[in-house]
């Protein structure tokens, strides 16, 4: 069977590997709450991160549309480049990916010698990781022009009669 | 090699998972995003408060008085004896949890120590150890701490990540007010000069001119009269605001980013067009021109001196009551404090509308009426011709404001107005609204450029219900009735809810309102024609 059969086969449980992987980069009482709480309203971290995981796992096995990528890698992003994380860790949650993919089909890449697939899979990681870091630039980026733009907005009115005036 | 700066062998030792210590032995991580810069000495000398000086939470050195860890345990047993809600609340929790999981700050950053339970423990532990018993004797164990340096620099990074919006309280059990924890614990911290500038400067300026800008009386004057003169060129009708007109009927305190900011000033603009129509006689203050009261985030004397200036102008100007803008914390304030502070407001009359003739029981204590209880009553009795199509420019949904909605407890009345002035209207999901409402993540003196990161995952869960609103439904403005709201929602929709315009509650009011001798080509309050109106020139 080859490593793309084995992925989409065990999807579940390769995507529980990876969300667990990721919610324990947030502090212990934190991914406990961020794991357990399925309301998408009470838990907008934990249930925007495990919705959007499975559209990025799925480009691995067959064809996603680029929009539909950047579209799943920013709701995460935008997140985490907004929380505790250095810029590494915001975007490096995407290598957690391998780990998962290995603690779950280590063995089996090993004992069929699916190497040569495996590197492929992991170029694909790499290109997301490579995407990852474009969406957390267009973060910052969205962030800095919002704080000039709110300065504006604060005297907006009163430079509006300045410029009447002249 | 900076010190922060990893070597290259480090780098490839990939460890994702946050180190895993217990709170207590665990540092905050302060830095730039995150937090507020501190009071500018002119500020805090001009309010006589301690410790003037040039610092930042960035710095190693903050700079405290010697003596600091005597104050703070002095002030901690002053507030100890002199509030007994704080005792209560020191002593009551059983750390249920109830409320761990509430706030906003914490669902946006999953930091434990924004769980409410555990910002107000940092106060706990060491009352623990000072003031009871088994703190003392067995320390740790008992949950106590000591009060270091550290320890006292967490204090100042938390409370200063709390909006004050009571979200949690709604679910504590014991009925614990977290946001009266948080506020003693920013009044310990300013007893050694541990002050964040967006509070401080503000009460500064209200101190000195009446509003939390600085803007002197003849300022305020021009703006006023810039906004009648704006009010005329988008109707063709000239209104009236008269400024400090003795023997008028009513008080009008509106928060002063009410008549200088986007988009509160369309707010600003709806109450004018709703006065005029009516024949309402009102007046402003110059010198009550702020609704809010930054003192709220600082201390109980600085709240009682801001929220004064209001009753000794209506007092002053002879009035008979008095109507409150649009303004969050300021109903705090004047529903939970300023009966005990300032009252009884016994020199005013119990408020009764002098166009419908109801009276507003609700208001005995403090003679002040909502803008929205008062606009609600006109429309019930068929006072005012709405024209609802004015507004279907606008998807429109509703955020409650924290304090408005808890605090006063005023959930109906901005939904029956802004029902009855547009034709599309949205409610976000049942656990983000009403007594529940998410915060918008900058209230409390939060709400500046500095700390935008700490904004935005703060503002999360309340963008994320709009989100969900504005992808299933469309809607394209979200409305409130706060001027903080108003000045921070933009830019969280920005952030994650590109396309989603914040505005008033009577920016509708002032659109829908079919006003008597309104040109034929009137605009919005924004200045945009209605939809069906549109000349050649506007397409």
């Amino acid at each position: 069977m080859s490593l793309k059969n084995l992925l989409e086969q065990n999807q579940d449980v390769i995507i529980e590997r990876w969300l667990d992987l990721i919610l324990a980069t947030y502090p212990s009482d934190g991914s406990f709450f961020l794991k357990k709480q399925k309301n998408q309203f009470a838990n907008p971290v934990g249930y925007t991160i495990s919705k959007e995981i499975e559209i990025l796992y799925q480009t691995l096995f067959k064809d996603v549309d680029t929009e539909t990528i950047s579209t799943s890698l920013d709701s995460i992003i935008k997140i985490r480049s907004v929380q505790d994380f250095s810029p590494s860790k915001a975007i490096g949650f995407i290598f957690l990916l391998k780990k998962a993919i290995n603690d779950e089909l280590g063995n089996t890449v090993k004992e069929e010698g699916l190497y040569s697939e495996l590197h492929e899979i992991e170029s694909s990681i790499d290109t997301l990781i490579l995407k990852a870091f474009d969406s957390y630039m267009k973060s910052k980026d969205l962030l800095f022009r919002i704080r000039a733009d709110e300065l504006n907005r604060r005297t907006k009115i009163i430079l509006s009669r300045y410029s009447d005036t002249d | 090699m900076p010190e922060d700066q990893m070597k290259p062998e480090e780098l490839f030792q990939i460890d994702y998972k946050p180190p895993g210590k217990g709170w207590m032995e665990t540092k905050p991580d302060i830095r730039r995003g995150k937090i507020n810069w501190a009071a500018v000495p002119k500020s805090v000398e001009y309010l006589d408060l301690p410790n003037p000086r040039k610092w930042s939470p960035l710095d190693k050195d903050w700079k405290l008085p010697d003596n600091w860890k005597e104050i703070i345990l002095e002030g901690m047993r002053e507030r100890i004896h002199k509030f007994r809600t704080f005792q209560v609340f020191m002593d009551i929790c059983v750390r249920c949890g109830a409320c761990a999981d509430k706030c906003h700050f914490f669902i946006g950053s999953g930091d434990p120590k924004n769980m409410p339970v555990l910002r107000a423990e940092l106060l706990r532990a060491v009352y623990r150890k000072e003031f009871t018993l088994a703190g003392k004797l067995m320390g740790k164990m008992a949950g106590a701490r000591d009060l270091t340096e550290d320890v006292l620099k967490e204090w100042f990074f938390y409370f200063f990540q709390c909006t004050e919006c009571r979200r949690c309280s709604v679910f504590c059990p014991y009925g614990i007010d977290t946001a009266e924890i948080t506020m003693m614990g920013r009044e310990l911290l300013s007893l050694v000069g541990l002050e964040i500038d967006w509070v401080t400067t503000p009460i500064a300026n209200c101190f000195r001119t009446g509003n939390h800008l600085g803007i002197q009386p003849h300022g305020f004057q021009d703006s006023i009269d810039f906004a009648v003169d704006d009010f005329k060129d988008l109707t063709g009708i000239k209104v009236e605001a008269p400024v400090n007109k003795k023997g008028a009927e009513i008080l009008f305190i509106v928060p002063s980013a009410d008549y200088f900011a986007d988009p509160h000033y369309y707010g600003l603009l709806g109450y004018m067009a709703l006065f005029h129509e009516i024949g309402l006689d009102y007046t402003y203050s110059s010198y009550a021109s702020e609704g809010g009261n930054f003192g709220l985030f600082h201390s109980n004397q600085a709240m009682k001196r801001l929220n004064s200036k209001i009753y000794m102008e209506a007092e002053r100007l002879g009035v008979k009551w008095i109507i409150g803008g649009e303004c969050g914390h300021m109903w705090r304030v004047i529903n939970q404090y300023m009966d005990t502070m300032n009252g009884p407001a016994d020199f005013l009359e119990v408020p009764k509308s002098p166009i419908t003739g109801t009276v507003f029981e609700n208001t005995k204590a403090t003679k002040m009426v909502h803008i929205c209880e008062f606009t609600a009553d006109l429309i019930k009795n068929d006072k005012l011709k709405l024209d609802k199509s004015r507004n279907d420019q606008w998807r429109v949904t509703f955020h409650d404001s924290c304090n408005p909605a808890r605090a006063m407890g005023i959930i109906e009345e901005p939904r029956y107005v802004i029902n009855s002035c547009c034709n599309h209207f949205f409610e976000m999901p049942e656990n983000c609204i009403k007594e529940q409402t998410f915060c918008c993540g900058g209230g409390a003196g939060l709400g500046t450029d500095e700390n935008m990161e700490m904004r935005m995952r703060g503002g999360l869960p309340r963008a994320n219900a709009v989100k969900y609103v504005h992808d299933k439904y469309g809607v394209n403005v979200l409305t409130c009735m706060c001027a903080i709201d108003k000045a921070v929602l933009p830019a969280l929709m920005d952030y994650w809810v590109p396309g989603v315009q914040v505005g008033a509650v009577h920016e509708l009011v002032g659109n829908a309102l079919v006003m008597k001798g309104e040109k034929e080509d009137r605009t919005d309050m924004r200045g945009e024609p209605f939809i069906g109106k549109e000349t050649a020139k506007d397409v």
